[in-house]
């Protein structure tokens, strides 16, 4: 059942050798030893394993690995930052605020919060909720982390 | 001791029986600064640990590494206690690290909870520090011939007003200071303090945002196997068929299959693997028997059904009269609540040569070591627990749990690193919940002064604390193994019941009667114990009593209080909202409790709003306020953070949270049964910390929980007029 895959993820090409159902997750944990994305449910309820699809975030705890071979841009947490290790200024945000306590759900938050901003560079609250919501956070930050994206977005 | 865990055998006892050696050194100097006011010993997890090379250890390359039994659970810890050492030895702060609970390495804590982390493990530090430094000044006096008054600490190293200087290494010539931290201290004047009341950044959280290994979930070791474990549908469910051969030929990845009694759990290389053999095992593995739930019964009427242990908490005065004078009567309940941790519990496992190796996020290391020990049958010395941060949640879930699981299932495979994941069905429906309650309140008000005469508070609750402590029966593997250990049923319970209780007020007559009774489902400590459920009943009658004597909410608290810090953050808070306008069906409520009674202020006031009900009723949070006086405050930041995200967490079980189950299970075991807040429910917090620097430092990690629930409750009934005593307030509660 294993197949010869091809994924492009934080800009690098990496073939694996895998069953095709696995879940991307699996795949950037396991194979790829990438920290960035979480399990949490692995229902796509908790936004824990987000990571951007293109410009787009997406839960990878239940996408087939065999769905984002082809060319998809894949970026983890790890992709945020530049080469020269300055941080991403979502996550520049997050770290200026201190919106996190045991950081678990940072990921989620992150990831969706960089996604939002592509498409709306100036996102009001009640969009940054709406680009957050698929992010569950129990240590309960989020007051601090819509701080730290309205930061990081200049608003 | 937090107040959770059982009582034991204290090491002070130990070393007092084999007698201690090491002698304690003089004081020197005028006007010697001793322990803190009101505070007259020394924290106790530093006179169970007194020797300052528990605490603090000085490295050859300079820096000082400073140990803490305490695990880091999103409450800062480490970064605190790194403040707190730098301060006592005027090291820069990078050059101190910090060592979080391991087994044989740091001091042993017990566990870290009951807000206590500042209180034990960070005062501890402060005086190991204090001690250190008195002992490196004499050393180096000896060395330059002169005072230790004429010397300075300056980034590690001794000065003279020579020149001369010498490292805390040198001064040590690579040995440790061995010397018992022993009463009187010179502590550092607060007046020259650098780092401590400073919102120093936790460094932490910036390697979480670079996604650095941090986590148990993020351990890999060579040759490292995945492990799932298949439980029962049921409680108390038993094995009856699992076709193993099957499961070989439906998931060929299956390296084993262990089988123990009703213990199942299903080991593979690859992660996925034992993901699908654990699919697999839900649809093919056959149960039998299962403990009945009481589903056909309203949970609170349950509660009060059963047989209880008795216990009368508080005996103030003479409360008989109630029974014919009350001004109100009214009953309160809570059900049970999850801790929903986002990352399911993990844990990673090595048995290799006789020795266990456990990785865990247990909130106590020692006591899970010791636990393991009993469980496996093996030498306490010979199992090694080293604390990692998992995924947050401030009390007892899963952790320990899975740490049994893979000490088990490592056992099965010796030599290779075995790393248990819960599902998610797993965590919601196995985890300890937090307990169901149920309160019936009485008092009677003057009518002439309006003040309360009488006050009776009777509570039905199953035990807040269920922690392994040592012992193995209530690890769940142990209870579904062939010979499975059962915990013994306990004929007393622990104050984490009847934590605040007792009002913090000043009232005539006070009774609490408690009743322990056993629940239907497991439990064990979620963030504040009993106090959340005793606090909201308390604070939500104290609302009643006022507006049936037409009194202000603030005033009527503040008359009936005589700690002056209590009336402060009252008063702080009720600042904090005075310019707010409220539109139609729109309330504030307030609520204050002083956490433990002994622990951190705190006084909340919630703004709501409530729809009309024909657009289907909804209640939204607006925003809310917080004062707190937790005394001292190592760092601003990280209690205003943990402030915010108790407002936050509490809100969301007061509005949504409630385990549900039928006859036959939990049946909230995903976020869609179990909805806690989402970014769109989630109110805005504004926190004032008001910072006592004279005072001790207070436990403060939990002191928001309850007074958010009463002010929520008091809020609603202020925007609508109608009175929610069952939690959670939802909206159908409105109609």
């Amino acid at each position: 059942m294993d197949a010869n895959l091809t994924l492009l993820v934080n800009g690098k090409q990496h073939t694996l050798r895998l069953d095709p159902a696995t879940p991307l997750l699996y795949v950037l944990r396991n194979d790829l030893a990438l920290n960035g994305p979480k399990f949490g449910c692995g229902l796509q309820q908790c936004g824990a394993c987000m990571v951007l699809l293109d410009d787009v975030a997406w839960p990878s705890c239940q996408l087939p690995v065999h769905q984002v071979t082809g060319g998809v841009a894949i970026t983890t947490l790890e992709g945020l930052a530049a080469p020269d290790g300055t941080l991403h200024p979502v996550q520049a945000a997050f770290v200026q605020e201190q919106a996190a306590q045991c950081g678990f759900c940072l990921n989620g938050m992150v990831m969706s919060a960089v996604s939002l901003l592509r498409q709306y560079p100036k996102p009001d609250e009640a969009a940054i909720r709406n680009g957050l919501f698929r992010v569950l956070c129990r240590c309960s930050v989020q007051a601090r982390a819509i701080k730290a994206v309205q930061r990081a977005a200049g608003v | 001791m937090p107040h959770d865990s059982a009582p034991i055998p204290s090491r002070r006892d130990f070393l007092k029986g084999v007698g201690c050696l090491t002698v304690g050194f003089v004081l020197f100097g005028a006007n010697p600064l001793l322990a803190a006011p009101g505070n007259p010993e020394l924290p106790g997890s530093l006179q169970d640990n007194p020797r300052i090379n528990a605490w603090l250890e000085v490295l050859a390359d300079g820096r000082v590494r400073v140990l803490t039994g305490k695990i880091e659970i999103g409450q800062g810890i480490r970064t605190a206690v790194a403040q707190i050492a730098a301060e006592e030895l005027d090291m820069p702060l990078e050059r101190v690290e910090v060592v979080l609970a391991e087994t044989g390495r740091t001091p042993d804590e017990r566990y870290t909870a009951g807000s206590a982390s500042i209180e034990q493990s960070a005062m501890s530090v402060r005086y190991a520090a204090a001690a250190a430094r008195q002992k490196l000044l004499i050393l180096a006096a000896a060395q330059f011939k002169t005072t230790p008054g004429r010397l300075t600490l300056r980034d590690g190293a001794v000065h003279a007003s020579t020149g001369r200087q010498l490292s805390f290494a040198q001064l040590l010539g690579g040995q440790q200071l061995t010397d018992e931290v022993r009463l009187p201290i010179q502590l550092k004047p607060k007046a020259n303090y650098r780092y401590v009341g400073q919102s120093i950044p936790r460094p932490d959280i910036e390697q979480m945002v670079r996604a650095e290994p941090y986590y148990v979930q993020d351990l890999r070791f060579p040759g490292m196997v995945h492990a799932r474990i298949l439980r029962p549908p049921s409680y108390e469910g038993r094995l009856a068929s699992f076709d193993t051969k099957a499961l070989q030929k439906a998931v060929p990845g299956v390296l084993q299959v262990v089988i123990d009694g009703s213990f199942v759990a299903v080991l593979a290389e690859r992660e996925y693997d034992a993901k699908l053999a654990q699919d697999y095992g839900r649809l093919h593995a056959r149960w039998s028997g299962g403990r009945k739930l009481p589903a056909d019964q309203p949970l609170a009427e349950h509660l009060r059904s059963l047989p209880a242990v008795d216990k009368r908490t508080t005996d103030k005065g003479n409360v008989d009269s109630l029974a014919t004078d009350a001004t109100l009567r009214a009953s309160y309940f809570k059900p049970y609540l999850m801790h929903g941790s986002i990352g399911p519990s993990c844990a990673v496992a090595l048995f290799d040569k006789n020795e266990l190796h456990v990785w865990t996020h247990s909130q106590g290391v020692y006591p899970l070591r010791d636990s393991l020990a009993k469980l496996l049958k093996i030498n306490p010395d010979n199992v090694h627990v080293k604390g990692v941060p998992g995924s947050g949640c401030y009390g007892h879930n899963g952790a320990d749990d899975v740490a049994a699981d893979a000490a088990l299932l490592a056992r099965a495979v010796p030599g290779r690193h075995v790393r248990v994941q819960w599902s998610r069905d797993d965590e919601h429906a196995w985890e300890p919940y937090g307990s169901a309650m149920l309160f019936d309140m009485a008092a009677r008000l003057d009518p002439k002064t309006g003040r309360i005469t009488h006050w009776q508070h009777e509570l039905w609750s199953d035990t807040h604390s269920t922690r392994p402590a040592g012992s193995p029966e209530k690890l769940l593997a142990a209870q579904y193994r062939a010979t499975p250990l059962l915990p013994k049923p306990e004929d007393d319970f622990s104050g984490g019941i009847y934590r605040n209780s007792e009002p913090y007020y000043d009232f005539p007559a006070v009774r609490v009667d408690t009743h322990y009774v056993q629940g239907p489902l497991r439990v064990s400590a979620l963030r504040s114990l009993g106090a959340y459920g005793n606090i909201f009943a308390l604070e939500c009658f104290m609302e009643e009593l006022a507006v049936k004597s037409g009194q202000d909410p603030y005033e009527f608290r503040l008359r009936h209080l005589t700690d002056e810090r209590a009336k402060a953050v009252i008063r702080k808070v009720r600042d904090m909202v005075r310019s707010e306008k409220l539109a139609a069906r729109q309330g504030l409520g307030v609520a204050f409790a002083r956490y433990k009674n002994k622990a951190a202020y705190c006084a909340v006031v919630a703004k709501v709003s409530v729809a009309p009900e024909e657009d289907g009723a909804t209640i939204r949070v607006l925003k809310i306020w917080s004062a707190i006086d937790a005394g001292e405050v190592i760092n601003p930041d990280g209690l205003r953070n943990q402030t915010e995200g108790g407002l936050i967490q509490a809100a969301s079980w007061t509005l949504n949270e409630e385990v549900l189950f039928n006859t036959q299970q939990v049946t909230t075991r995903q976020w869609e049964q179990y909805p806690i807040f989402r970014f769109d429910e989630v109110p805005l917090v504004e926190v004032a910390v008001l910072n006592r620097t004279t005072e001790p430092p207070l436990g403060a990690g939990e002191a928001a929980q309850g007074p958010t629930a009463a002010a929520l409750a008091n809020a609603v009934f202020h925007a609508c007029g109608k009175r929610v005593r069952q939690l959670p307030i939802r909206p159908e509660k409105l109609l």
